[in-house]
């Protein structure tokens, strides 16, 4: 569904930074700005962004995820790509559409809209097709990468964050649970925590067994429900978004891994 | 069996403390996900039999009505007849009926999840005829009085001890009477099929469910790994065959394309041991006028037919999407209380009892996709099941906190400058109550997180202060 042109210069990136990005994860939204600078796009941030409307749509409330996703087509729809790093908010993005069935103008609106939303490894992957020059990753050894359900089934996302982050130098090492949900699920985690935690507790000693101390996602919701449970564990595997490895990081300005204190790793 | 999937909440914890469950479980996590996986390799048609599959369900659903009553008419010009059943309590009112009629006393059937639907057994039961299940699983699960865990293996939660230990107590009179600590798997097949033979030679009515209802030919199709299907049908004087309308297809070589999907995806068998057609008069060696009923359920059904629902109806009952799921994975299939269980069992069940009694099944799923990616007839289950969540989001069904949480949040998301406001103080302030570790491990909310992890603290700014002032922010 990439319809756009490799990037002719001065085209136009509206990022989306998600809202646990903006909330728990800066880092994450400059190492975006980043990325996608590098690879010769104009980026903006559209101030009027909150949240994408994911709880609101799964959470059965149609009428929210509606009233929310018209102030992001109203001023996201402007620009050329629309660039998230997260794939379940892309493919929020991507339903768009579907919230809008009885109202042709906005349909078309949503549709336009969704046409041109990618994930990021997507964009920096198949649009931007790898131009940016690789930069040495800021984080050393071999890491495990977590595929988000969302990204993965949605969205196909696989081969382009691992391949970005061979590019940067990063080897990652295959777990086991590539299939096997870490059982965040939004609001699920909370309401259904038992269940939620086995899940979790299944895919945590999945990705432990590869040995490596890394766990790299492309998606925070993921990240934060797996990084809580190696601290709860007193487990030391520092998480990190695949965005954060693909600048160039002199160390010192790098943020802890989540979860963990200023000069922890 | 009455439904129970209200009780989801203590259903699911019990079960996650039940080490029995949790050891059947661990065996069958992965084990059938790989069996599908290696017959599937060995089936590269599979994508171009699963589009096909799709286009004649949804033909056959557009025109229901036509196929149902060439099917009534197929069935009806080879001597049998057709029995419409509008609910659960008509259907089971109309085998009760059929049983008197003809004067039966001993019934046996072969696994059908829709007389599981309609609660057959207990009717007839109450009416006083003995009913003895004859599938493996499903005759465990009757002598122990448990409903199905799984549409495909009714068992499946039971460790072999717990089988033996069941037989023990109920066998009393087999020669063979075994202690249940040195039973192998082979004894206990061998000592069913001893008891259950007399039982098939005694039977007056035999009852089958059916996999797809072959609406040119009249035809039932049933499939079985144990035979068991086929005594059933052809030993007792009477056959009645109770299926939803759903299963009606158009030719048998459509049957053939869905039966190549269904078997794959089940068990992983390119075919199952035995594949049986019934008709009126079907074989050989039953007299010409050996009655033969098919009754016919709807039961919500219809409902669905036109409905944002629709494609549930699909389904050919595979159990791809519950060998898949996590949260099954977890809990197994009796926890959901409902005869359909997993994935599909969230978007079955609201259709047959109910959305007030089971508004919770469709919200105890991640969304993670799963079960969409395998389901052989490509059915959105995410889709249906979130369909489920905004309907039970209008009427009012979930819970008061959720609501209450959405209405909050909402009101900020649509504020940017408010919710700048909320993020900026939410950021700051977790970020100091986490400073010294970088995570925290009690809050006044989100106790079911912090329950089993810690929350990592954020940063501390969020992204759109720190972008104050930059050009880039526009």
């Amino acid at each position: 569904m990439n319809t756009e042109a490799p990037a002719q210069p001065g085209t136009r990136v509206g990022l989306f930074v998600t809202c646990l990005v903006d909330l728990f994860r800066p880092s994450v939204g400059f190492a975006s700005l980043k990325l996608l600078e590098a690879a010769g796009y104009q980026v903006v941030v559209p101030a009027a962004q909150t949240c994408c409307g994911q709880p609101a749509f799964n959470a059965g409330d149609r009428t929210g995820a509606r009233a929310i996703a018209r102030q992001l087509i109203a001023s996201f729809e402007g620009y050329d790509s629309i660039v998230l790093p997260s794939g379940s908010c892309a493919s929020m993005w991507k339903q768009f559409p579907d919230l809008f069935s009885q109202d042709p103008d906005w349909r078309r609106r949503a549709g336009e809209c969704a046409a041109k939303t990618h994930e990021l490894s997507q964009f920096l992957h198949e649009v931007a097709g790898h131009r940016a020059a690789p930069t040495r990753s800021c984080v050393e050894g071999p890491v495990t990468y977590h595929d988000g359900c969302a990204g993965y089934r949605e969205l196909g996302i696989d081969v382009q964050p691992r391949e970005l982050l061979a590019a940067a130098g990063v080897e990652v090492l295959e777990n086991t649970a590539k299939e096997q949900c870490c059982g965040f699920g939004g609001t699920f985690c909370n309401r259904f925590d038992q269940i939620s935690n086995r899940m979790l507790v299944r895919k945590v000693d999945a990705l432990r067994q590869t040995g490596a101390s890394v766990v790299v996602a492309g998606e925070m919701g993921c990240l934060l429900h797996m990084a809580g449970k190696f601290s709860r564990m007193g487990v030391e595997v520092a998480c990190r978004h695949y965005a954060e490895l693909l600048v160039e990081g002199d160390g010192a300005h790098r943020a802890p891994a989540v979860g963990h204190a200023k000069g922890q790793t | 069996m009455e439904n129970q999937s209200h009780r989801f909440d203590i259903l699911s914890a019990e079960a996650l403390r039940n080490h029995h469950l949790n050891s059947s479980l661990e065996r069958l996590r992965g084990g059938l996900s790989w069996t599908r996986a290696a017959a599937l390799e060995q089936f590269p048609q599979f994508d171009q039999a699963k589009v096909r599959a799709v286009e004649v369900k949804d033909h056959c659903l557009r025109h229901l009505d036509h196929y149902l009553e060439q099917l009534e008419s197929a069935v009806t010009a080879q001597g049998g007849q057709v029995h419409w059943a509008i609910d659960a309590a008509a259907a089971s009112q109309t085998v009760v009926d059929l049983c008197r009629k003809h004067s039966a006393h001993k019934v046996i059937k072969s696994k059908s999840m829709v007389t599981e639907e309609i609660a057959l057994n207990r009717h007839l039961e109450d009416a006083g005829f003995e009913v003895t299940e004859t599938d493996l699983g499903e005759y465990i699960i009757q002598l122990r009085q448990e409903p199905p865990s799984h549409i495909v293996g009714p068992a499946i939660h039971l460790t072999v001890d717990q089988v033996a230990q069941t037989f023990a107590e109920h066998h009393t009179d087999h020669p063979s009477a075994r202690r249940p600590e040195r039973a192998a798997v082979s004894d206990l097949v061998t000592e069913a099929r001893e008891v259950l033979r007399s039982r098939f030679l005694e039977a007056d009515v035999g009852i089958t469910g059916a996999n797809f209802l072959v609406a040119d030919s009249g035809t039932a199709v049933v499939v079985t790994n144990e035979g068991n299907a086929d005594l059933c049908a052809v030993l007792p004087r009477v056959q009645i065959v109770v299926a939803g309308i759903d299963k009606v297809v158009p030719n048998a070589r459509e049957t053939a394309n869905l039966l190549r999907l269904l078997t794959r995806s089940a068990t992983g068998q390119p075919c199952a041991t035995y594949t049986s057609f019934f008709s009126p008069g079907g074989h050989a060696q039953s007299p010409p006028d050996r009655p033969f009923h098919l009754v016919l359920v709807d039961n919500g059904r219809s409902r669905l037919v036109g409905s944002e629902q629709q494609d549930i109806l699909r389904c050919i009952r595979c159990g791809a999407c519950m060998n898949h799921c996590p949260v099954y994975a977890e809990i197994g299939g009796q926890a959901y209380g409902s005869v359909y269980p997993g994935p599909m069992g969230a978007v079955w069940t609201p259709a047959l009892v109910g959305l007030e009694r089971s508004a919770v099944l469709p919200a105890a799923s991640t969304f993670c996709g799963r079960c969409e990616s395998v389901c052989p007839v490509a059915i959105p289950l995410p889709r249906l099941m979130r369909n489920w969540r905004a309907e039970a989001h209008e009427r009012g069904l979930d819970p008061p906190a959720t609501r209450l949480g959405l209405r909050l949040w909402r009101w900020f998301a649509e504020r940017p400058g408010a919710y700048r406001g909320v993020t900026r103080a939410a950021a700051r302030g977790l970020a100091w109550l986490g400073r010294r570790h970088g995570y925290l491990r009690s809050l006044p909310i989100g106790r079911g997180w912090l329950a089993w992890r810690d929350l990592p603290s954020p940063e501390g700014q969020t992204f759109m202060d720190l972008m104050r002032g930059d050009e880039r922010l526009q």
